[in-house]
């Protein structure tokens, strides 16, 4: 009989499984760390929680070639300054409203989630508020009673009414604000937003 | 009173059907029959898949069809719950279907592993229940504790998730004492090591945040992981033994080519996890690494191929079970096609910046979920079938065999259907949406409202009744098929080393 050549042999193989499987995992953890860190809340990528006292744009940058979150002067919601902390709460009573409501099932968020209603992503910003004026108006209407005040764009999809109570919406504006200043390396593609290109 | 008596009748109803499909249980081991609760369960939430299935897809056309009643989300949570539990319970039947076989000896806690079926069965009821009953809650812990978490394919309520992991462990537990008392095979320490990170992984996406960058990147770690690695290289395992069972593959080569399965798995899977965190927030350098190690994913699926089909055609087709074999072959190719190439496609963050959150990714995950993971299910019902009725002939000249020759191309044209009906509708949207309007809400609805995709969702819904009917029709043949056989099955003994 042939001897195996070393290649084919089971426990070769077995050790490769073993040390590809044990590297690959060990620079996961390694990248995991990395990512933890440079995604924390007020870090680079993520911005803290009272950025909803400020103006959000986001703008095509030429030399990256992707739009990036720029984060502007002053911009209160609701008229407010909120400290850190108040704000944190505000925006945590949004994410749970957003989870609560099971948003995803029908919406995405960064892009996951199902795709039977728009990206909510950079929803805070789209031009669909018409103006920054009147958008946390029309977003508060919309978020307690879309039934009458939703704008499906000539679909007749409708959003069912949440019951949402006036602060889980303000809390679903807060997170939507903060959302969008997170900095995700250019999705969506040449949006362009409510403030437009100045 | 009422309760005991409708439980009484529910009961005798249950035993006059199984009584009718003619299955005797006296024909399996122990472990077997706790395998075939699983089975059970398995098949009828994968009908309630498709059928919940079918709902969203019809809301697609007509969005005001159960409005306020089961609105679109509740719909798709319970159709992509349903699949995922009942692949679940699949992986897990056919984990307690070959342990003692595999192990050569019996399974050490069956008590306990019965007792975690119950307790599985009756917490996924509870929660399919309120996902339909209450559906949501307010926006405060004890909404994600008790009713709905809201986050795709893990919505499952907190306390839900800590019964799942009890049962898992459970389970965990019976595979690796068992394997201890009794033999102890490559077969059997590949499967320990992805029992480990599949339920260490559950873990990961128990843990509420705020901050909803972090929060998608362990969501991910369970998804990505589970489904793209663990649960491949559990398929592989699957397989791996009923290679040998079915065709009589010899053992040293299922399982060197499973190492090497892992090896190719693990190794591109791992890191491929770099596609979901493109865009949630995360460090660019993610771009280069996921793009890289995920357009290797296919290349362990390509293996699998050759694997199946060269067994396949070096023992000539040769085997007892016909219908296993075939969906053998489905697998084989559906993994590679669903998984493989469909994911491919637009994996490549270049692409992925057009295609991510559109309907392409519900075309791969489709074909994916079926070519990958319902296939090999379906042909270990067929094995599972074999046995309880005594390990009869399932080969040429079976009775009725149009029943599963129909079943699986219904079912296979079903969801190939659907796929490429939205891969038309993501090719639509990601030109129209994403590239022309820059995924503005109005480019979203300018996407949905153009004949196009408007047509594609309409050739879904028809795929859709075709794989409901195909379903149905499978659903049928294995209650029935075999149940006239007298022939018993040719013993198919291991090759030797030397064939």
């Amino acid at each position: 009989m042939k001897q195996t050549p070393q290649w084919a042999l089971e426990s070769f193989w077995k050790k490769v499984a073993i040390w590809v499987t044990a590297g690959s995992f060990l620079i996961l953890i390694v990248l995991t760390l990395d990512s933890l860190q440079q995604t924390e809340v007020g870090g680079s990528r993520v911005p803290k929680f009272s950025v909803i006292n400020q103006k959000i744009d986001y703008r095509y940058q030429e030399k990256q070639h992707r739009s990036i979150p720029v984060i502007g002067g002053e911009e209160l919601l609701f008229g407010k300054s909120f400290s850190e902390e108040e704000a944190r709460a505000l925006v945590d009573l949004g994410k749970k409203t957003v989870q609560a409501k099971n948003c995803m099932n029908c919406h995405t968020l960064l892009g996951n989630g199902a795709y039977y209603a728009p990206d909510l992503t950079k929803a805070w910003l789209d031009k669909g508020w018409i103006s920054v004026e009147a958008r946390e108006d029309l977003m508060q209407r919309f978020l307690l009673d879309p039934e009458n005040n939703a704008r499906t764009f000539g679909s007749n999809r409708k959003m069912p009414n949440q019951n949402l109570s006036a602060e889980e919406a303000r809390g679903v504006m807060a997170f939507l604000k903060w959302m969008s200043g997170i900095d995700t390396n250019g999705f969506p593609y040449q949006f362009k937003t409510l403030y437009g290109e100045e | 009173m009422n309760g005991i008596n409708l439980l009484q009748q529910a009961r005798h109803c249950g035993e006059r059907f199984s009584a009718s499909t003619g299955l005797n249980s006296d024909n399996l081991t122990s472990g077997q029959k706790l395998a075939v609760n699983y089975f059970t369960v398995a098949v009828i939430l994968f009908i309630a898949q498709i059928l919940f299935g079918l709902l969203a897809a019809m809301q697609f056309i007509w969005p005001a069809f159960l409005l306020d009643i089961l609105d679109f989300n509740v719909n798709r949570m319970v159709h992509i719950n349903a699949m995922v539990v009942w692949m679940l319970y699949g992986f897990i039947g056919s984990i307690y279907w070959l342990l003692e076989d595999e192990s050569q000896t019996e399974i050490v806690g069956l008590p306990l592993g019965r007792l975690a079926f119950w307790v599985l069965t009756a917490a996924v009821t509870v929660v399919v229940l309120v996902y339909l009953l209450i559906q949501t809650g307010a926006g405060k812990d004890s909404s994600l504790w008790l009713i709905n978490e809201g986050r795709e394919y893990i919505e499952a309520p907190r306390w839900a998730d800590i019964g799942i992991v009890i049962v898992m462990l459970v389970f965990f537990y019976n595979v690796v004492a068992t394997f201890s008392k009794g033999r102890w095979s490559g077969i059997a320490g590949v499967l320990t090591l992805d029992l480990v990170a599949l339920a260490g992984l559950y873990l990961a996406g128990m843990v509420y945040m705020t901050n909803l960058s972090q929060d998608q990147y362990w969501w991910w770690w369970v998804i990505h992981l589970w489904v793209e690695a663990t649960w491949e290289v559990l398929v592989g395992v699957i397989m791996a033994w009923t290679l040998m069972k079915l065709l009589g593959v010899r053992r040293q080569i299922v399982q060197t080519w499973l190492y090497i399965e892992v090896a190719l798995m693990f190794g591109s899977g791992i890191l491929g996890l770099g596609h979901h965190y493109f865009w949630i927030g995360t460090p660019d350098y993610w771009l280069t690494i996921g793009g890289f190690f995920s357009a290797l994913e296919p290349i362990p699926l390509v293996a699998m191929v050759v694997h199946a089909i060269y067994d396949t055609g070096r023992h000539s087709f040769k085997n007892s079970n016909h219908p296993a074999l075939a969906w053998v072959i489905a697998h084989a190719f559906g993994n590679f096609l669903g998984a493989g190439v469909w994911g491919f496609m637009h994996t490549l963050p270049q692409i992925n910046l057009y295609t991510h959150g559109t309907q392409w990714s519900a075309s791969h995950g489709h074909l994916a979920f079926f070519g990958a993971y319902a296939t090999i299910n379906i042909a270990f019902f067929y094995l599972a079938i074999q046995h309880w009725r005594g390990n009869i002939w399932m080969g040429e000249e079976i009775e009725h065999a149009w029943r599963w020759k129909w079943a699986i191309a219904l079912l296979n044209i079903g969801v190939m259907g659907m796929t490429v009906a939205l891969l038309i509708a993501g090719y639509e949207q990601s030109f129209i949406e994403r590239a022309l309007e820059g995924s503005s809400w109005a480019g979203y609805f300018s996407g949905q409202n153009h004949p196009a995709f408007q047509n594609a969702m309409v050739w879904r819904l028809l795929f859709g009744v075709v794989t409901a009917a195909g379903l149905g029709l499978l659903v049928w043949d294995l209650l029935t098929i075999g149940k006239t056989e007298t022939r018993l099955a040719k013993v198919i003994g291991a090759e030797s080393a030397e064939s």
